[in-house]
């Protein structure tokens, strides 16, 4: 069996006035590719964000490879909404992903060359190497999501959470971005992924944390997707989509 | 009239308004890209009661003493804006523009009790409003020479640092940078500049001095570090010019010179600027049209 790398225990946070999530209690096992799935507002990317310290927790602990996160930061990988920096910051794409080296460069000393390179790897990786120069503010959002994936994936991180990735991407980065996931599974990493396609739930994730303020369910895909479960994390008043499309197939 | 360059004193006074003008060009471009342009010119109105309450206390003009008076005032009104934009719902913006009216009126009014009874008309205090920087001596020019200079290492060391806490501060805070410990620095930095400047340039017109070199230095470059460079340079030329001007004549303040230095400069820049200038993005447009018009000509000409 393999061991918790995740340990969230009665994690409760709010905004302003609102609490926004409550009694979440869960432990993640390692090697896994979980989405979280939950309707607008659900506390998805506060979730991400108050395990990891990024808003602050009203109750509750958190433990990584059960330590608390100071300890082993370095093995703990954040990939932020697209939209949380000002793209217009006048860098290029392999600068922002040699970014992701300054824990491993150390402060205050300038990267090398072989972490230049690294950098460079690692955009050729998700298909970026043609635009390793190219300014930030000149790439498509699709380019700029795959630019902090890259800059994810030489942090080396052994547990990696993702803020909706694949939110208003074209199809060839979301190819890219799931090719991506399952190279880092079959490394033995783990990701979290928060998603909002949930078409596509069931051929990406192999596990699913259904979330609405607190944990609706949470285990294996094939269990736990299911169209009641799904029906109550949304509120129940949702339209199945299997349904519609037999709609759709009879007026045909 | 040219006599006057050659003496030591001018010299000093010209070189430290020159490492001035680079630490405020240098500093204003990390503020710039922190979205505090404001927050400079709010700092440095902010520190008009510390300079006058200081002067009151010891009853001469001490650059030093000013500086730190100056210093504490403006820490101050940034702790203020901080705290109250942390705590309630007021907007930065707004807080920023209470605490410059605020502290500025509280600074003129201590002003005016100065000149009356304290004598601070007969030593000068007016000149830190819009700064005279022959009116430095030898001393003065030493202490603000070595912060500025401190101030200018301190960006070029943590070059790095800087740039991943000004893009991207979540990650940096996930890479082990204390963001806390980068705000402090930034808001020391700032406000040493400001503090050091105000002899110079004066309280109302310091911020001049930290907004307009980087918006000139963005409309040169696309990268940060001669973003950094650039804005730099023009703060240092500002500096020097301004400072060369106000010299020959005697008594002229020397903040407004620096400031229509620092303006004609980014004008330049607007116009002539490689990255988005107005005669570029005008030359760019042209020459598309042309293009555009050109290929339906042909387009045309091949369906005849």
């Amino acid at each position: 069996m393999t061991q918790a790398v995740l340990n969230v225990e009665n994690l409760a946070a709010s905004y302003r006035k609102d609490t926004v999530l409550y009694d979440v209690n869960f432990d993640m096992k390692g090697g896994t590719l979980t989405g979280v799935v939950g309707p607008n507002g659900a506390g998805k990317s506060t979730l991400l964000k108050t395990i990891l310290g990024l808003h602050p927790s009203l109750t509750g602990s958190v433990k990584f490879f059960e330590q608390p996160l100071k300890r082993v930061k370095k093995r703990v990988g954040y990939v932020p909404q697209r939209g949380s920096v000002d793209w217009d910051f006048p860098t290029d794409a392999l600068d922002v992903v040699t970014m992701g080296l300054y824990g491993q460069i150390g402060w205050l000393r300038w990267p090398s060359n072989a972490h230049k390179n690294k950098a460079y790897e690692a955009l050729d990786r998700m298909g970026m190497a043609d635009y390793a120069h190219r300014q930030i503010s000149q790439l498509s959002g699709g380019q700029q999501q795959r630019v902090f994936l890259a800059r994810a994936l030489v942090q080396e991180a052994d547990l990696y959470f993702m803020d909706e990735p694949m939110a208003g991407v074209d199809a060839a980065t979301e190819r890219a971005i799931m090719a991506m996931l399952k190279e880092l599974k079959n490394m033995g990493k783990t990701v979290m992924v928060v998603h909002h396609d949930l078409q596509t739930v069931r051929d990406y994730f192999d596990h699913v944390l259904l979330l609405n303020r607190t944990i609706v369910e949470y285990g294996k895909t094939e269990h736990i997707f299911t169209r009641e479960n799904i029906s109550q994390t949304y509120g129940g008043n949702m339209r199945w989509m299997g349904e519609e499309n037999h709609h759709v197939e009879h007026a045909h | 009239m040219w006599s006057m360059l050659t003496e030591s004193n001018t010299q000093w006074v010209l070189f430290s308004t020159m490492i001035l003008g680079i630490a405020a060009g240098a500093i204003g471009c990390i503020a710039y890209w922190k979205k505090q342009s404001l927050m400079s010119d709010s700092l440095a109105h902010a520190s008009l009661p510390g300079i006058v309450i200081a002067f009151l206390l010891l009853g001469e003009k001490n650059f030093l003493v000013l500086t730190i008076g100056a210093a504490i005032s403006a820490l101050i009104g940034a702790v203020f804006i901080q705290w109250v934009i942390s705590t309630t719902r007021i907007t930065e913006d707004t807080m920023m523009g209470i605490v410059l009216s605020v502290f500025y009126g509280l600074g003129i009014m201590l002003l005016t009790i100065a000149n009356r009874v304290g004598g601070g008309e007969q030593s000068g205090l007016d000149t830190f409003i819009v700064g005279q920087a022959a009116a430095m001596v030898y001393t003065d020019v030493i202490t603000m020479l070595s912060l500025a200079i401190a101030v200018i290492l301190i960006i070029v060391v943590g070059f790095k640092e800087w740039k991943i806490y000004l893009f991207d501060p979540q990650f940096a805070r996930g890479e082990g940078l204390s963001l806390t410990f980068m705000n402090g620095l930034y808001t020391l930095a700032l406000v040493t500049t400001i503090v050091i400047g105000i002899q110079a340039v004066g309280v109302i017109l310091i911020a001049a001095l930290l907004i307009i070199p980087p918006v000139s230095a963005r409309y040169w470059t696309q990268y940060f570090k001669m973003m950094l460079l650039l804005s730099g340079l023009f703060g240092g030329l500002a500096g020097v010019i301004g400072t060369l001007i106000s010299t020959f004549g005697s008594g002229l303040p020397t903040g407004p010179f620096i400031v229509v230095i620092a303006t004609t400069l980014f004008v330049i820049s607007l116009i002539f600027g490689k990255e988005k200038g107005i005669l570029i993005n005008y030359i760019q447009f042209k020459v598309h049209q042309k293009q555009v018009n050109l290929n339906q000509l042909e387009e045309r000409g091949e369906s005849r």
